[in-house]
């Protein structure tokens, strides 16, 4: 098993499906438990370093750290030594001092997660660093989509918005291709980026056009602060041109599914008939990112397997 | 003291004997003796006449924990550095006669190198009014250069009135070509590396689009223009198209330009990848602005610096501190050590095609012309100032961060063997390093 998981990119075929069948087995081991906890990582020291407010994947991480038994600290750099001042090196040495045997880090910078990798000696996990990469959110949603489509292989997924800035994005495309999947960005020119032309995937600026043949459409979030700098003219004309809404819907295959990774702009990216259809697998996203982000830190801290407890 | 410097190579010619007194060549030939004479033993060796860099930041004052005159001064001297220009974006910014006649001061004091300082161009690096360029002209530090650098002088008004200002004293403004609103939040070369690391780009075009406007500014008003560490292939062009209209109309030197070491060298896949000494990737010691591009850029830039569209070769020798460069990428400052390590950069890139008197003219002899030093940039010959360096061409060096004399350890090359040694330099007479060490 690979030591940090800083980009989806770490990830080879073998080493990513062994992550989503451990997902499965954890499931698995979960469903039947009145308690739901595994003594896997029993003894063993996560900490959760998140300089960026994300309730969503810092509860995710902590609620699979706590049900392998592991023991959570988790440091929010707002209110600690950080916000006074304290260089990422120097948190990395303390946390090495209280002797972490994994660091799951959320940064706003991208690249983050590989510095603090140069300075500890456990594992690093990126939990979204910047506009670069969240490799755990590309993990459940390829979980997400082999459990309610059967396969990865050969599936065409679109992948919908501000690309640009997206490090979901960045982290999808990565993985799907490493599992033989076929990924089209769609967006408009301003949100997809230059160099796009060096990813693994397809680019479309016609949403409507590659509707038909997608098994999977994945929405991306539309962060407020684009919308005023001139990336599209209005939210109105954005929604307009790249929102799935119920018309987009019905012009896509009968089995496909759409995704988002939350939180949602309804009304935005997405509207609420979409977002709450049977065709949505919102809420089974966020179920599924605790089941692989256990996945990931058993593998990674080597813990003994849950069939063995 | 007088030195006589036995049996170098005089840039591309024959082997002779340079004798030193009072500051000067006093003879040069073969078989020459002194008595009382300090002999150097230059067998093997290369003379050239001594370096001098368009673009330097020494720092102080302001940032003497990064650098300070002297130490950048010793790291000059080490690099076969006889001048060093100063760049003026120290705090207090070097845009009066009272700050540029400090940093000349602290350059005398020094001893190590001549220090001419730079002049800002506008009040505080703001891009909003011209300082007073005059007087830091006809002050003690006699300002020739005028540059707002690590900030473009963006606002195409204030840029031609002071294009068309220092016509009066035989002044050149020195661009750091940037658009400022193209490059909002930029942290590196905007291309398939960017896209894949998810950094903020910093197109070519922003450079491309100031360039273009001041040569059409600076041949609209008739003054000289220099841009500052040239980076793309794109500029290239415009630079080539610039000088060919300003020779159809006869007029030479107007329009000239430097690109460092680093633009020749390193290339924007550093970023994700590192090197030997600086494994993994987003290691801020590789974020410099502007930023390092593609390996199709570094052709076109050693292109341009064989066929003259670029005429020299500028370090953008810029220190920081251990803590602005070991920390998130995004933090960090811009900027790389290039003194000690320029001259063999260039011998690495560009001596196969230049030949020794090749890098005397982008090192020295035209940037002395540039900076209107005229002790600078001259061949050891009888008579002249004895501003020189010596190099072994056959020496290979490794770089170690901690070993050089720069305050800072950001060096880009570390752990990387890289050809030529700088044996000996003199300043006026004088040796600042002998046997690779500094004399003092």
């Amino acid at each position: 098993m690979i030591r940090h998981l800083l980009s989806a990119a770490d990830l080879d075929r073998e080493t990513a499906t062994l992550v989503l069948d451990t997902a499965g087995q954890m499931d698995a081991a979960m469903a039947g438990r009145e308690v739901k906890k595994l003594p896997t990582l029993r003894g063993r020291t996560v900490v959760n370093l998140f300089y960026e407010d994300s309730t969503r994947t810092r509860i995710s991480f902590e609620a699979a750290a706590k049900r392998l038994s592991a023991d959570v600290i988790t440091f929010n750099a707002k209110g600690s030594s950080v916000s006074k001042g304290e260089s990422l090196k120097d948190t990395a040495l303390t946390l090495e001092a209280m002797g972490a045997d994994a660091v799951v880090i959320r940064h706003s910078a991208s690249g983050a997660p590989h510095r603090l990798s140069r300075w500890v000696s456990g594992s690093v996990l990126n939990a979204g660093d910047g506009t670069h990469e969240h490799p755990t959110q590309a993990l459940l949603d390829a979980y997400t989509m082999r459990h309610r489509l059967g396969r990865l292989d050969g599936l065409n997924v679109a992948v919908v918005g501000d690309v640009l800035h997206s490090r979901v994005a960045r982290s999808n495309v990565l993985l799907l291709h490493t599992l033989g999947a076929n990924v089209t960005l769609v967006g408009p020119p301003t949100l997809l980026p230059v160099g796009v032309e060096g990813w693994p995937a397809e680019v479309s600026y016609d949403f409507d056009a590659v509707l038909p043949k997608h098994d999977v459409v994945m929405m991306l979030r539309v962060q407020r602060e684009r919308m005023n700098d001139s990336y599209f003219p209005s939210a109105r004309e954005h929604a307009r041109r790249y929102g799935m809404d119920a018309r987009r819907m019905a012009m896509l295959p009968e089995h496909a599914i759409v995704m988002h990774p939350g939180p949602m702009n309804r009304g935005m990216e997405i509207t609420p008939e979409v977002a709450d259809s049977p065709r949505s697998t919102i809420v089974e996203q966020v179920s599924n990112g605790v089941s692989v982000r256990m996945a990931v830190l058993y593998l990674m801290l080597g813990g003994s397997r849950p069939e063995e407890v | 003291m007088s030195y006589l410097i036995k049996g170098a190579r005089i840039v591309d010619g024959e082997p002779a004997d340079i004798l030193i007194r009072d500051g000067k060549v006093a003879e040069v030939g073969a078989g020459l003796s002194a008595a009382g004479a300090a002999v150097v033993d230059a067998d093997g060796l290369v003379a050239l006449p001594g370096l001098l860099d368009l673009h330097t930041h020494l720092r102080e004052p302001g940032r003497e924990d990064a650098e300070t005159v002297e130490t950048g001064s010793r790291a000059a001297a080490l690099g076969g550095y006889t001048a060093v220009c100063a760049m003026a974006n120290t705090d207090p910014t070097a845009d009066t006669a009272g700050v540029v006649e400090q940093v000349h001061r602290l350059g005398q004091q020094a001893g190590l190198v001549e220090v001419q300082p730079i002049g800002a161009v506008s009040i505080g690096l703001k891009g909003e009014q011209l300082a007073e360029l005059g007087a830091m002209a006809t002050s003690a530090a006699k300002v020739r250069i005028f540059s707002d650098d690590g900030h473009c002088v963006s606002d195409p008004r204030l840029m031609r009135r002071a294009l068309e200002y220092v016509k009066a004293f035989d002044g050149v403004i020195a661009q750091h070509a940037e658009e400022p609103r193209l490059t909002i939040g930029a942290q590196m070369h905007e291309g398939r590396e960017s896209a894949r690391l998810g950094l903020t780009g910093w197109p070519a075009v922003a450079e491309e689009a100031i360039i273009a406007r001041d040569a059409l500014l600076a041949g609209h008003v008739g003054s000289r223009l220099h841009i500052c560490h040239v980076s793309t292939a794109g500029s290239v062009e415009i630079l080539r198209w610039a000088k060919a209209r300003l020779r159809a109309s006869g007029v030479t030197g107007r329009i000239t330009s430097e690109v460092t070491p680093h633009h020749l060298l390193l290339t924007d896949a550093q970023v994700g990848c590192g090197s030997d000494a600086h494994p993994g990737s987003y290691d801020p010691v590789f974020k410099v602005n502007p930023p390092l591009r593609t390996g199709e850029d570094t052709a076109a830039l050693r292109d341009a610096l064989a066929d003259g569209v670029i005429d020299v070769v500028a370090t953008d020798h810029a220190p920081h501190t251990v803590e602005d460069k070991e920390c998130e990428w995004g933090y960090a400052r811009p900027g790389m050590l290039g003194l000690q390590t320029a001259l063999s950069i260039v011998v690495e890139t560009m001596l196969e095609r230049i030949g020794w008197d090749g890098v005397a003219d982008r090192m020295s002899r035209v940037p002395a012309r540039i900076a209107g030093l005229s002790d600078h940039g001259r061949d050891p010959a009888p008579g002249a100032p004895a501003n020189l360096a010596l190099v072994d061409p056959a020496a290979r060096w490794t770089v170690d961060s901690t070993a050089l004399a720069s305050r800072s350890q950001n060096t880009p090359y570390a752990g990387m063997e890289l050809p030529a040694a700088v044996v000996a330099t003199f300043l006026a007479g004088e040796a600042t390093v002998l046997d690779g060490k500094a004399v003092r």
